[in-house]
């Protein structure tokens, strides 16, 4: 038997080397739950504690906690700040109210993707940036060097921990444990306060197509404020939940991935992401490119399908449409919810409309797989 | 834990020897490994398949695993419950989870297979690198 590949990469990055495998200031909680560890993006993680299933339904039912603090952080202040995230994202900062957030993304002069962002608007000349964790150092160095005069560019990352609780009984468990109005706070708004004792950024946002929460603590307080949405949360099912679930919750929600599903040979436009390149806002890097792009037609865009024979498609595994190879799948699983084995794939745009019908590779054996409407899951919005 | 009449292989598969017919699947230790099974890849009756070789596959929702014979031979039957309730691997990896029945093209490969002792030694040495 092969071990994962995720295990064997980690594997092989504890060998090479193992001093310098960063670790969140929630790993030790995370080894007392029986979390199993691997290497991500260099982060010492939790892959999952119970599994990623029960993990799974659990977020989708009522609620799970993740430790995100792997993920980077970037402020960008000054007089310039505005015109210098104008500048290097799609989206319209322009637009955003102070508290208020945005998913954008930085791009590179060609349109494509130095990385996916949240952007917050901690106010008018100032930002906050929420960044991958494989991309940060990049991410700061990329603004840091492109930044208008009279812009201050400063890597967070290591002020904050991050901690998201998501599903449909987030809202109930954070509540008590703040004053912050979290039940009034809308989705993509933030707010700055106390949260279980500490002084945080607690924002409603998330990456499981749940509703949900993303708190940023100092990571002196991490512990303690993991430990009070435990306690919080018991009476209503909170599980601790690892990589593999938020991997498979996003993509439920086709949520894309930097890495797999975007990076800086696919365009925000390829990736299905129109809605946040703004090409009315004025000038920005790679305006010029995706404007163009939009002008002569794309010729690839990426679409979420279904396995409809047996078998489970994963990332690399090759495309073929018409007995051509085409492509490869960008991320591919099991679905624990819906229970279908799905995934994404760029496919050319004159066959990539609902109910087109292609073949996945799966050792060697060509298995249908069919477009299907993303997202997989939509949640039902309660009242 | 391990049954003593099985033979098993360092990938963590067990072989159940019936005169000419020998009976695979993969080990609790495999299983636990694993996690929750998913989905089960077997052979078609008539395959053959060398010692070593991958004759399946078993996948969670992380991880595909490749499952290899322990020595060589043609596959004779195939335990085809495994395609809808993938979860017995995990519920019966010694008993209801065999994957397939083959016949042994040469029993003298039976002689580099581990006992279940020397399993169990294996393992242990395994757990303590």
């Amino acid at each position: 038997m092969l071990d994962s590949e995720l295990l064997r990469v980690s594997h092989e990055a504890r060998l090479l080397n193992s001093s310098e495998i960063k670790k969140t200031p929630l790993n030790a909680i995370h080894r007392q739950l029986g979390g199993k560890m691997v290497n991500f993006a260099g982060w010492d993680m939790p892959v999952q504690y119970a599994g990623p299933i029960p993990e799974h339904i659990a977020v989708r039912t009522r609620a799970g906690i993740f430790d995100v603090s792997h993920m980077g952080e970037v402020e960008v202040k000054g007089p310039a700040a505005l015109e210098t995230i104008q500048h290097l994202t799609c989206n319209d900062a322009g637009r955003l109210s102070i508290n208020q957030i945005q998913y954008s993304a930085l791009t590179t002069p060609q349109g494509t993707f130095v990385d996916d962002i949240l952007v917050y608007r901690m106010g008018s000349d100032h930002f906050f940036l929420c960044v991958n964790a494989s991309n940060q150092e990049k991410d700061y160095q990329w603004i840091h060097d492109l930044a208008r005069n009279g812009t201050q560019v400063l890597f967070r990352s290591n002020d904050f921990a991050q901690i998201a609780v998501q599903g449909p009984k987030a809202l109930e468990i954070l509540a008590p444990l703040t004053e912050i109005q979290l039940a009034a706070m809308k989705y993509y708004w933030f707010a700055q306060g106390k949260f279980a004792g500490a002084e945080t950024i607690v924002s409603r946002t998330g990456y499981t197509g749940e509703d949900g929460f993303e708190i940023y603590c100092p990571p002196s307080r991490a512990e303690s404020v993991w430990q009070q949405i435990m306690k919080s949360g018991k009476a209503y099912g909170l599980e601790p939940a690892g990589l593999a679930a938020r991997n498979t919750l996003r993509l439920e929600a086709k949520m894309a991935l930097y890495g797999n599903d975007i990076d800086d040979t696919t365009s925000v436009l390829e990736a299905d992401l129109g809605w946040i390149c703004k090409l009315e806002k004025g000038d920005f890097l790679g305006r010029s490119a995706l404007l163009a792009q939009k002008q002569s037609g794309l010729e690839r865009i990426l679409v979420g399908f279904e396995v409809v024979e047996r078998g489970i498609a994963r990332e690399h595994y090759a495309v073929e449409l018409n007995g051509k190879r085409i492509g490869s799948v960008t991320s591919g699983s099991p679905a624990p919810f819906l229970k279908k084995n799905i995934g994404l794939t760029y496919l050319p745009i004159d066959s990539c409309s609902v109910g087109t019908e292609f073949k996945v590779i799966i050792r060697e054996k060509p298995v249908k797989a069919r477009v299907v409407p993303t997202p997989f899951y939509k949640r039902t919005k309660s009242a | 834990m391990y049954p003593e009449e099985n033979l098993y292989t360092k990938d963590h598969e067990w072989i159940l020897v019936q005169g000419e017919i020998g009976i695979v699947g993969v080990t609790d230790f495999a299983q636990h490994e694993l996690g929750d099974v998913v989905y089960v890849d077997l052979p078609e009756v008539g395959d053959t398949f060398e010692a070593n070789e991958p004759f399946g596959s078993v996948e969670s929702v992380k991880a595909v695993s490749e499952i290899f014979c322990p020595v060589g031979g043609e596959v004779v039957e195939i335990n085809s419950k495994l395609e809808d309730s993938p979860e017995l691997i995990n519920e019966s990896p010694h008993q209801k989870a065999w994957m397939i029945k083959i016949r042994i093209s040469d029993p003298e490969e039976l002689k580099e297979l581990l006992n279940s002792e020397e399993y169990e030694e294996y393992l242990q040495e395994q757990a303590s690198t």
